[in-house]
Parts: C-alpha cells; sequence; structure tokens
C-alpha cells in the first residue's frame, strides 16, 4: 500500500521535473510550447550518448543534458520562437507540432528507432526497505531532485530579483520595458531554463518511461494533463497536479488493472469540472 | 504522308519491342520485400533485410537458371502503406513472390493484393496465428505465438511451477500468448493467479510489477514487444521480484538478441520458450551466424532475421522444384511441404496450414565470453501451430 503510494509520488515527480518547463512557457510566457517533449527526448538522448558511448558518469550527464538543452533553448528562442511570441494560439501550436515531427524523424535518422537503454549506477538501482516500505531506490534519488527543485524554482520566481522582473515582463512587456527591465533577455534566460528542465527530465526518465523517437508524442498528453489541471499560474499548481496524476494513475493500474490507463483522464475531466482554470488559478487569471 | 508512315511503322515497332519484354524480363525473377525500416518497429525491418541478404551472400543469387532479385521497400509500419507498395510491386515490378510484413495489420493488409496477384506472400515477421487462414497465398518463415507459448507452459508445469501470473501487452498478440499459454497450463493442473494486461503505450511497470509480487506466485509469465521489453526486464530487477522467488519465464520476443547485450544484468537467468537463439548449437547456424556479422558486424542476428532468411530459402528451393517456373500458383505448391534444416534447427512447411513447423527450444539468459545470450537447455520438437492443430 505504502509501496504504491510512494511509487506513485515517484512518477508523479518524474512528470513534474518534465512538465514544469512547459508550465513556466505556458503559463510565464503564455507560449504555446509543443515541442516541450522534443527538449526532454533530446536531454535523454545526450544522457544516452555520453554514458553508453563515451562513458560519462550518470551524475555528470544531468546536469549536462540540463545545461546542453538550456543552451538549444536560448538558440531556438532567438532565432525562432521569439519571432511567434505575438502571434495567435494556433500559429503556434501549428509551429511546435511541426518541430516535434522534425525531432522525431531527426532522431530516428541519426540514433534509429529502437529503444535505448542506459544502465544506472548501482547504488541507484533494486531497493531498499525503509521503515518496512520497499521502496526502489531510483524513484527515491528521483523524488529528491524533484523537491529540491520545487523549492528552488518556487524561490526564485517569488524571493529574486529576477522573478520579480520575470512577473513584471509577464505581465505587461511595456511597462516592464520602461522601467529599465530587458525583456527580452528575461524571456530567453526563462525560456532556457524551461528547455534545461526538460532536458533534465528526460535525462532522469530514460530508465522509467523508456527512450525511443516516438518520445515527444507519447508524453505530449501526459505533460498537457500536468500542466492544464495543474494551472499555469503557480510552480505549486502543477506540482501538486503531476502529484495527484501519478499517484492516481499508479494506484488505479494497481487497483483495477483492467481500467487502469483510464484513470488518469478521469481525474482530468473530473479536476477541469471542479476548477476549470487549473487547481489554485484564481478566477479570470491567465 | 511518307513521314506519318514511318511514325506508324516506328511505332509498331515500339509496340513489338514492348511486347517482348516480359519474356525477357522472365530470366530474373523478383522478390518484394516489405518491411518496416523507419518508425518504431525499425529494427524488425532491418534484421529482417540483413537475414535475406545473407542468404543470398551465402547461396548466390541464381538459382534454376533465373537470376533472384530483392526489392526492398519500407513501409514504415503503416497498413494502408503496406498494401499500396504491395500493389506497386505487383503491377509495376512485376514481383513473383511477396515478403515481410512486420506487424499482423501489415501482413493482413495484402490478403486482397495476393488473392488477385496470385502470388505467394512469406509472413517473416507477423506472429498472430490467424493471419494465414485469411489468404490461400499466405505462407509463414517466422513462428506464431502460440507456437512458442504453449511449450513454455508445458515446461513451466515440469519444473515445479504451480502458481503464474500472466502479463502481456494488451493487443492481438498478447492476447494470443495468454490465451494458449493458459490454456496449455491449467490443462497440465497449473493455476492462473491472474491474468494483467497492461498497455501498449504504457509509460512506467511498476504499478503492474507490484501487484504480482503480491499475488506472489512462482512465476510471472511474459509477452510484451521487444523494445518495451528491454524497460520491462530493468524494472522487474529494481522491483526485486527475482529476490522475492518470483521466476521470470516469457516468449522469446522480451529477450530479443538484438538488444539483450545492452539489457545488462537485470536479463540473467531469464527463461524464455522460442524457435531461434544466435547462440544455437549446429554447424548451419554458425555458418550463418559468421556470414551474417561479415555483412553486419553492428548487429546480431535475431529471430527476426532468420525468418527473412528462410523466405528466402523458400524462394530458391520452391523455384528449384518447379524447375524456374515463378508463376504464384505453382510456387505456393511447391513451397508446401518442404522441409529443411535453418540455423534455427530442422523446419518444414506444413502442407495444409503453410505454417512453418520447428522446434521450440527453452532457453536461459547466460553470460557466454563477457557477452549475454539466450543459451538453449531444452527442446521441444517440432511444434505445429497449435491454433490451428487443436481445431481438427
Amino acid at each position: 500500500m505504502l509501496t504504491i503510494l510512494f511509487d506513485g509520488i515517484a512518477y508523479g515527480m518524474l512528470l513534474f521535473i518534465i512538465a514544469v518547463g512547459l508550465a513556466i512557457t505556458l503559463g510565464l510566457m503564455n507560449f504555446i510550447n509543443l515541442a516541450h517533449g522534443a527538449f526532454a527526448m533530446a536531454g535523454g538522448y545526450i544522457t544516452v550518448v555520453l554514458m553508453n558511448r563515451y562513458g560519462v558518469s550518470f551524475y555528470l550527464c544531468l546536469p549536462i543534458a540540463f545545461l546542453a538543452m538550456a543552451v538549444v533553448g536560448v538558440v531556438l528562442e532567438r532565432t525562432l520562437y521569439r519571432r511567434l511570441y505575438s502571434a495567435s494560439h494556433l500559429d503556434q501550436v501549428l509551429f511546435s507540432v511541426g518541430l516535434v515531427f522534425m525531432s522525431v524523424a531527426a532522431v530516428q535518422y541519426f540514433m534509429g528507432g529502437q529503444q535505448q537503454l542506459i544502465h544506472l549506477p548501482p547504488e541507484l538501482s533494486g531497493r531498499t526497505e525503509i521503515f518496512g516500505i520497499g521502496v526502489g531506490r531510483y524513484r527515491l534519488f528521483i523524488t529528491i531532485v524533484c523537491a529540491v527543485l520545487v523549492v528552488a524554482l518556487q524561490l526564485a520566481l517569488t524571493k529574486t530579483r529576477f522573478g520579480s522582473q520575470l512577473r513584471a515582463a509577464v505581465d505587461d512587456g511595456r511597462v516592464a520595458r520602461g522601467l529599465g527591465i530587458n525583456v527580452s533577455t528575461v524571456f530567453a534566460l526563462t525560456f532556457a531554463a524551461g528547455s534545461g528542465l526538460a532536458g533534465l527530465g528526460g535525462a532522469m526518465g530514460a530508465e522509467i518511461l523508456g527512450l525511443d523517437p516516438n518520445f515527444p508524442l507519447k508524453f505530449m498528453v501526459y505533460f498537457l494533463i500536468v500542466v492544464t489541471v495543474g494551472g499555469t499560474s503557480t510552480i505549486t499548481g502543477p506540482f501538486l497536479a503531476a502529484l495527484l496524476l501519478g499517484i492516481a494513475d499508479v494506484a488505479g493500474k494497481y487497483y483495477v488493472p483492467e481500467i487502469g490507463a483510464f484513470v488518469i483522464y478521469a481525474v482530468m475531466v473530473i479536476m477541469l469540472v471542479l476548477r476549470p482554470h487549473g487547481l489554485f488559478a484564481r478566477e479570470g487569471g491567465r | 504522308m511518307i513521314t506519318r508512315r514511318m511514325l506508324i511503322a516506328a511505332a509498331g515497332l515500339a509496340a513489338s519491342a514492348l511486347a517482348g519484354a516480359p519474356t525477357f524480363a522472365q530470366e530474373t525473377v523478383k522478390v518484394g520485400l516489405i518491411v518496416p525500416m523507419t518508425g518504431p518497429f525499425a529494427s524488425t525491418g532491418r534484421q529482417v533485410e540483413a537475414g535475406a541478404r545473407t542468404y543470398m551472400a551465402m547461396h548466390g543469387d541464381t538459382v534454376a537458371g533465373k537470376k533472384i532479385e530483392l526489392i526492398l521497400r519500407d513501409d514504415a509500419g503503416t497498413a494502408d502503406q503496406t498494401r499500396r507498395i504491395a500493389q506497386e510491386l505487383v503491377v509495376n515490378d512485376g514481383v513473383s513472390v511477396l515478403a515481410g510484413f512486420g506487424l499482423t495489420p501489415l501482413a493482413l493488409a495484402v490478403a486482397p493484393v495476393i488473392g488477385q496477384a496470385k502470388i505467394p506472400a512469406i509472413i517473416t515477421s507477423a506472429a498472430t496465428s490467424s493471419i494465414t487462414e485469411q489468404s490461400d497465398y499466405y505462407v509463414r518463415s517466422s513462428f506464431t505465438l502460440p507456437q512458442a507459448a504453449v511449450p513454455v507452459a508445458t515446461w513451466a508445469t515440469e519444473n515445479d511451477i504451480k502458481r503464474v501470473v500472466t502479463l502481456v501487452s494488451d493487443y492481438g498478440p498478447g492476447i494470443d500468448a495468454e490465451t494458449w499459454f493458459t490454456k496449455e497450463f491449467t490443462a497440465k493442473g497449473g493455476e492462473i493467479v491472474e491474468a494483467v494486461r497492461v498497455p501498449l503505450q504504457n509509460p512506467d511497470f511498476a504499478p503492474y510489477l507490484q501487484r504480482v509480487r503480491d499475488a506472489d506466485p512462482d512465476a510471472i509469465f511474459v509477452f510484451l514487444p521487444s523494445g518495451v521489453g528491454s524497460l520491462f526486464m530493468k524494472q522487474f530487477a529494481d522491483r526485486g521480484l527475482a529476490d522475492a522467488g518470483i521466476k521470470l519465464i516469457a516468449t522469446g520476443d522480451v529477450t530479443d538478441d538484438d538488444i539483450l547485450n545492452d539489457m545488462g544484468k537485470p536479463a540473467l537467468g531469464a527463461i524464455t520458450g522460442q524457435h531461434y537463439s544466435t547462440a544455437h548449437d549446429s554447424p548451419e547456424n554458425k555458418a550463418y551466424v559468421e556470414a551474417y556479422k561479415a555483412a553486419y558486424p553492428d548487429m546480431r542476428p535475431n529471430f527476426m532475421s532468420v525468418g527473412g532468411y528462410d523466405a528466402m530459402h523458400l524462394v530458391y528451393a520452391a523455384l528449384e522444384k518447379t524447375g524456374g517456373d515463378a508463376t504464384g500458383d505453382a510456387l505456393i505448391e511447391a513451397m508446401k511441404g518442404l522441409s529443411w534444416t535453418s540455423p534455427r534447427g530442422p523446419v518444414s512447411i506444413d502442407p495444409e496450414t503453410r505454417e512453418i513447423i520447428q522446434n521450440i527450444y527453452m532457453r536461459e539468459v547466460k553470460e557466454v565470453d563477457g557477452e549475454l545470450y539466450n543459451v538453449e537447455f531444452a527442446t521441444y520438437e517440432a511444434v505445429k501451430d497449435p491454433a490451428k492443430t487443436s481445431d481438427q
């Protein structure tokens, strides 16, 4: 019972790491980036290549995946995405879905279509008993990393100067610019952070979610559910939504395997009926 | 006027030249190989192609005075493409035999085409039992899931496994495997504690595995497509099911030779039943693996590749038998009842069902010379597709 709860939490945490970048770009920058999963996939492939071909340690791969995807994010933001900030949402969706298909085809071409496997360091594989509960070590690792991330992100957004600048830039770009805030730099950095988090999530998820060229399409639905249920105006919203969905998914599959795969969607429908603007969104908020 | 007459004469000449062309083309027999070379099932296509080309490299490209030409086409794993490509191959390229078909729906898609063109279609991969009943022109060189699942069940009952949880992917082949394993296992006195079906697009096995663990069976019987299978193996080991004394028994798809080595330690000790292992100990297989590795050093021949290899053998042997007559009906008649020694062991084509009859080997994943292999330790000889024999 508690093992199921723990598995659910770990799974939710993993969803959160990948989806939080999407929540940032969607909620704070008001940009619909469906190609988010492609960044996660790229992060995963970076890890696979580094670990399997060059023998880089797993712990080192995680920050590398984050940084590499952040850099890619900045480059794409500067060259492609920024042109679409003021475009309609439909244009943004079409553009980013196009990117997804290109990424799928590119990965297929260079890496092949098969599942990629990584080998975790021995201290992360296997399972330990903590207070009589069987706990997968890797899942524990994910949970800890994610918890640290949530706190860090929340602090960064609410307590730092950059956080205030970002919120100002989102609320009213023109006024923020008038106050001397470099809005385009702020957006570029935010986008980089979002992409980097996706890369990190992809790297960490490769072991549990699997990694093949269809990754961005396969998991797009999950990320979108997390963001819609959680709302996009806070970090805590998607966080709790991811936890809720993770636990519901795992528990549903455990207790009622016949319909387990649908539980996550049922939860989404119920949540959206009850709170159409997301878990914590204010009425009328973005 | 003269010019016009000359034009007509020229046209007539051209027409007679065209009409003469087919007799000239008879000297080559074209085999259309349709497999997924891109998309999620690309590894199947690559293996089948490699197996077929290895056969041609080993046996030359002429048989009974005919030159064999292999035309490779990619259907990317979508059924409407398979059918369109099959039509093109038949109409434009004039192929005498179609082969390939990575998945059940892809194989089924060509049934109307081969029925009209009256040419044989050799199934090198798709494993749902019912396909060959859809047209008299299907021949199978791969295997059917019931064929692999039933011996696994027999072996389990003979080896003190009494309570089993089945876990399969929720689609055609998975349900085939579950049905036939259960049928055989319960008939021999075993008990199925629970039957779990996992969605095909399943991100995380954790809840299912926990459920299996809590049911505490003697063994878990698994069928999953090969890529997903490797993820499963890892989570199986991580969750400590092996330590809890639960054996893993499966059809060979889960420990696919192509990726087995990448799975690492978690795969060790898994027991599977299938018709081919790269480690199969026979002179035929040694020669095959050697020729294969020479052409494709980065790959390891798996059960899909041997399907491609034997498909080519069927074409060659049938042509030899007909003395070079490449018409569809002659070929399909010649294929029925053929028997030969394949790299997988002795095989034959059942004249009634056009299914392959072959040995199913029980194997255990072991480390041999620093690499992981499916090492065979028991054999069920000349297994027919049980889904068809028991109906009679």
